[in-house]
Parts: structure tokens; C-alpha cells; sequence
């Protein structure tokens, strides 16, 4: 009822700007919900697009199951696809299998690499990890551009990409006649993962405790420090694999635009599906939808496809809001996730 | 070499000022036990709004007026989720960063880029007398010889300063005691967002006189971390300010070296993120948070 609320307040203040933009409100949302779903290809375009949202939506709920605000996810996904890139440079003569496995290791090595200064600044001397997590973010998105314009510059066209990497490292296509790759599948697996590991198992309590009163689960005997430092190289691992989704499943190549953001919108994943895993799923394929209906929406009416993140980021706004009135209400079925 | 040096000075208090107007007004917020992780999206929409006003009005002064109003706004948007509704500050700040950017993008495209390119300004030109070091903008004066001493007695010799930092320390005493908790933290939001906007009205304002995307890139982060190093303290955290534009000054002129011109610029470029997060590791161990940090107050 609230989310409902919340879903038609995001309707009127969106609507403002699409107004201003010079179009109707309802004509927008059409395209923006409706027409990725209107036809097989645009169904298969919205999981590709949550593809990298189910990783780094998951990475982002894990870490503030714990309390770890890990606001890296998006250097975590580059250091990621960095990582992944290299050995996609390096892979002439590796059987396919190989290949693909390498580039997942990669990938979460990249994103627990990336993840480690913060998590141990945290860890150690108790530094905000908000911070430091968030400078890092330019600095990967420096890493990536400073490779691209030095050594991985791209030999034959001069622009600042890498060349086509070595189709030994491909993630195949699961879906034939589209482009969704393997990365679906380790999304979803590594949500279930995460789903059975926090609510299954007793180091997932002790995040969960830690998460929910740190000083309580400190008196209780928890190595509170070492659960954050743990959490936050696994939440890192899991960014940096959406990284190398994105290179060996879609661009094939590493460019300085390999994510507009996907870390970012891990967090209004995360949030809107209040840190379960299992809405993780479902949140990211309603903002898979929008990201390609943004598209149509901005070609068919000629508004800035920009309208789709003011749409999510109102949605997370309003969401949240409506989230805290639900707590003050009796909930009636037991064991449900809240917060 | 005395001329680079001059030149470093210079451009030191150049970069820094948009630093200090933003991290002083975190200051103030963090003051009141808030986090503003808005910042970065309200720099933002400073700068848009700063110049887009500026573009239209023809008058300079009137964008950093609108931009500062906008930042007030913003700042009460942020305390209707965090104050009014009790939304978790991370979050929230988070979302309006999202949102602030995603809109004044498309607000950008709306207004200029999709018609005439791109929004110009002939911006305001430093004063210019005794040499590189003295001629600077105007805000950048004010930053440093009105703003920041005018805050510090805000913060430690007013009513409105002490009823700010009982706020922020426990709010429980501070409503016993007759002071409104959610007013002080509203007007305490205001504030900071305000600094913050005008900070990033400075540079579309002043330095560059144009819009570009991705225009503050961080400088928001850099100031909440400059907040942590200066230990909510006005002075501390305008000398944090100082040091990191003295880093990202010296790396530009560093950029122009010849024997390091085969280093890669982003090496340089990447130096004042990476300088902050040492001096957070150096200097960040237990500070002192406000007591009330992050914690909604709810009148039992």
C-alpha cells in the first residue's frame, strides 16, 4: 500500500520534468515500462541491462546486512573489469573453459583488491569506510582511463579502448537470439549464495548481528572487526565481477564507459529491494526495464534518455520514505526480512 | 622556481576555495549529528542552477543567489527525509546525490545542449594587484576572510551555535532544555546546503564559466573526508582544504615537468584522492564524532 504510494508519488514528481522536457508524462512512462516489455527483444535487452545490477546490487546488499557502507561498488566493478581485461589480453592458446573461469578470479580479485584499503582502514583503526570507498571511485575510473590512453591503447584505431579481447574469455550467450551472457547466471548464483549464507548460516548471523548492533554483538564475543573486514572483501569480490561480466560478456573490450554507473545504481538496488537478496532479482529487472526504455523513450519523444536515472533516483527517494512508515505498522508474517 | 612556488600559492587557495565553502558547510551539518552525504549532488546543482540563472539574468551575482537559495531548498529536502520522516542518512544523502545529478543533467540537455551546445558565462576575473598570489576571485576572499571566521563565531560564541552543537551532541538534554531539535537541525541543513551550493557555484561562476558533466567529480567526498580530518573544528578543517589543494596544485604544475611528462597524467591526477585517504589513515583514528552522529531523534 505505502510502496504503492510511493510508486505514484514518483510518477508526479517525475512527471514534472518530463512535462518541462516537452512531453507527456504518460506517453513517457509508456516507453519508459511499457515498450521494453512489448517485445522479445526488449525483454532480453532488460535482463542484459540487469545483468550488472544483480551483482552489484547484491554486493551492496551484503555489505549493509553487515553495517559496512560500502559505497565502492562502482571502483570495485572497474578494478573488476581492469582485471579481467588483463587476462583477456593475455589469453591466446587457453582452453575456452579455462578462459572463462580466469576471468571471474579476475574479476573478484580485482574488487577485493579494490575493496581492501577501506575495509582494512575500517577494520584497523576505524575509519569511515563511506569516505574511502567513495574517493576510490574516481581513482578507478582514473586507473581505466590512464590504461587506455597508455599501454592498452588500442594499436590499430588510436582511440582509448583495448583491442578485442581474446575470444577464448568470451562468456557465451545463454539465450539464443540474444545478448544475455553467462553473467546472468553467476548473478543469480551468487545471490543465492549470499541469501543462504546470511540467513543459513552461522557466519551470516554473526554478520547479521553485527550488522544490527555492534556494540551488542561486541559484549556477545563476535570479532565485530573481523566479520566488517570479511564482508567487505566479499561484497568487493562480488562488484568486481559484475565488472568482468560487462568485459567478457557485452563490450568484449575495456573502454572508459564500461559502466555508466552500476555501482551507483547497486546502491537503489540494494535499498528498493531492502537488502534481500531474492527482491535483489526482481528490482534490478524493474530498473533493467527502465535503463532500456529510457532509450525508446528518449528517441520516441526527444527527451534526454537522462529522465531514466531521475525516474530510479525519485523511486529510491520515495521508496525509502515509505519503507520507514512500515516500520511503525504491525507486521503480521513472521519472518520476514525487514531493514 | 620562486615563480612556481608563487604559482602553487596561488592556485592552492584557487582550488581550495569551493573545498572550503562545501566542507564548512558539512561542518555545520555534522555539527547539528548529520551526515550530508547530499553534498556532492548539491555542489552540483549549485553550479548548474549558478549558471544557468547567471546565463539567463545576465548577472552573475543573482546565479550565485539562486544557487545558494537552491542549496537552502536542497537542505530541507534532505531534512524532511532525515529529521521529518527519520530515513537512514546514508541513504538518503546518497539518493538526493543520485537525484540532484541525474536532473540537472537533464535539466542541462533540456535548456542548452540539446539546442545551442552548451551554457556560457563570461565569469568573474580575479582582482589583479601584488602578483599571483593576492589576485584572486573575490570568493575566495570571502571564503577565507568572511565566511570562515564568520562561522567559527557562528559555531562557538552564538546562541545558534551552542543550540547546533547540542543538537548535535544530545539532543535528548537539548529538547529538555527548550531548544527545538528539529528546527535547529532543519536551519542547520539549510546552512550547509547553502555553503555547499555556493561552493559549487564557484566554479562554474568563476573558475570555468561554463557546464560540463561530471563538473564537481568528487570534490563533495573530498570535503566530507576534509571534515573528518579537520575533527569538526572550523580552522582544522579549512587547513585540510588548504593541504589538499597544495597536493592538487603542485600536481598540475608537476604535470608540466619534462621529466615526468612520460608519466601518465592520471597518476597526477589520481594523487589528491589517494593523498586524502592517508591523512584520513594518518589522522582519522578515534576522532571525536558528534555524539548524536547518524541518529534520528524521536521524542519518547
Amino acid at each position: 500500500m505505502l510502496i504503492a504510494i510511493a510508486i505514484i508519488f514518483t510518477f508526479i514528481i517525475s512527471s514534472a520534468m518530463i512535462r518541462w522536457a516537452g512531453a507527456n508524462p504518460f506517453a513517457a512512462f509508456k516507453y519508459l515500462l511499457g515498450s521494453p516489455l512489448q517485445s522479445k527483444f526488449g525483454i532480453t535487452e532488460a535482463i542484459l541491462s540487469a545483468t550488472p545490477l544483480v551483482l552489484t546490487g547484491g554486493a551492496v546488499a551484503l555489505a549493509f546486512r553487515a553495517g559496512y557502507w560500502n559505497i565502492g561498488a562502482e571502483g570495485q566493478l572497474l578494478a573488476g573489469a581492469i582485471c579481467a581485461t588483463f587476462v583477456g589480453l593475455h589469453a591466446d592458446g587457453i582452453p575456452h573453459w579455462l578462459g572463462i573461469i580466469l576471468m571471474v578470479i579476475a574479476g573478484a580479485l580485482g574488487g577485493m583488491l579494490w575493496a581492501f584499503v577501506p575495509a582494512l582502514l575500517r577494520s584497523r583503526l576505524g575509519i569511515d569506510e563511506v569516505v574511502t570507498t567513495l574517493l576510490l571511485n574516481p581513482v578507478a575510473l582514473l586507473v581505466v582511463t590512464g590504461l587506455l590512453n597508455g599501454p592498452w591503447r588500442n594499436p590499430e584505431t588510436k582511440f582509448p579502448e583495448t583491442q578485442v579481447l581474446s575470444e577464448n574469455v568470451f562468456f557465451p550467450r545463454v539465450y539464443p537470439g540474444s545478448r544475455i551472457h553467462l553473467g546472468l547466471i553467476i548473478g543469480i548464483v551468487a545471490l543465492a549464495i549470499c541469501w543462504w549464507v546470511v540467513g543459513r548460516t552461522a557466519g551470516g548471523l554473526k554478520m547479521r548481528a553485527v550488522g544490527l548492533a555492534p556494540g551488542a554483538a561486541r559484549i556477545a564475543g563476535l570479532k565485530v572487526e573481523r566479520t566488517l573486514f570479511t564482508t567487505a572483501l566479499a561484497s568487493g569480490a562480488i562488484a568486481g565481477i559484475a565488472g568482468a561480466g560487462e568485459v567478457a560478456g557485452v563490450a568484449h573490450q575495456l573502454t572508459d564507459g564500461i559502466s555508466p554507473g552500476f555501482g551507483y545504481t547497486g546502491v537503489v538496488v540494494a535499498t528498493l529491494a531492502a537488502l534481500s537478496f531474492p527482491a535483489v532479482l526482481l528490482i534490478s529487472f524493474v530498473l533493467g526495464i527502465i535503463n532500456v526504455g529510457s532509450f525508446s523513450a528518449s528517441r520516441a519523444l526527444s527527451i534526454p534518455s537522462t529522465i531514466g536515472e531521475v525516474v530510479q533516483a525519485v523511486l529510491l527517494t520515495t521508496v525509502v520514505s515509505a519503507l520507514v512508515f512500515m516500520k511503525y505498522r504491525i507486521v503480521l508474517d513472521k519472518g520476514k526480512h525487514r531493514d | 622556481m620562486i615563480e612556481t612556488l608563487i604559482g602553487i600559492i596561488g592556485a592552492t587557495l584557487r582550488i581550495s576555495t569551493p573545498l572550503v565553502f562545501a566542507s564548512l558547510g558539512e561542518v555545520i551539518t555534522e555539527r547539528a549529528g548529520m551526515l550530508n552525504l547530499s553534498i556532492e549532488g548539491t555542489m552540483y546543482t549549485g553550479a548548474f542552477v549558478g549558471i544557468t540563472v547567471a546565463a539567463q539574468t545576465g548577472s552573475l551575482t543573482t546565479g550565485l543567489i539562486a544557487a545558494i537559495i537552491a542549496g537552502a531548498i536542497v537542505g530541507c529536502i534532505m531534512g524532511f527525509l532525515v529529521i521529518t520522516l527519520g530515513v537512514n542518512q546514508h541513504v538518503a544523502g546518497l539518493g538526493l546525490t543520485l537525484l540532484l545529478i541525474s536532473a540537472s543533467n537533464t535539466a542541462n540537455r533540456i535548456l542548452f545542449t540539446n539546442k545551442d551546445g552548451m551554457v556560457r558565462v563570461d565569469p568573474w576575473k580575479p582582482f589583479d594587484f601584488a602578483g599571483p598570489i593576492f589576485s584572486q576571485y573575490w570568493l575566495t576572499y570571502a571564503a577565507f576572510l568572511i565566511l570562515a571566521p564568520a562561522l567559527w563565531w557562528l559555531l562557538w560564541r552564538s546562541g545558534i551555535g551552542i543550540r547546533i552543537r547540542a543538537v548535535g551532541e544530545n539532543p535528548e538534554s537539548a529538547d529538555v532544555a527548550g531548544i527545538s531539535v528539529a528546527r535547529t537541525r532543519y536551519f542547520a541543513l539549510a546552512l550547509g546546503g547553502a555553503l555547499m551550493a555556493a561552493g559549487g557555484a564557484f566554479i562554474t561562476l568563476a573558475f570555468l564559466g561554463s557546464f560540463t558533466i561530471n563538473i564537481i567529480n568528487g570534490r563533495g567526498w573530498v570535503a566530507i573526508a576534509l571534515v573528518i580530518f579537520g575533527r569538526w573544528g572550523i580552522w582544522r578543517t579549512v587547513s585540510g582544504a588548504l593541504l589538499f589543494a597544495l597536493v592538487s596544485a603542485t600536481q598540475q604544475q608537476l604535470r608540466l615537468v619534462p621529466a615526468l611528462s612520460d608519466l601518465p597524467f592520471e597518476i597526477l591526477l589520481a594523487l589528491p584522492y589517494l593523498a586524502v585517504i592517508a591523512g584520513l589513515a594518518i589522522t582519522g583514528r578515534n576522532v571525536p564524532y558528534p555524539g548524536a552522529y547518524l541518529k534520528p531523534y524521536r521524542r519518547l
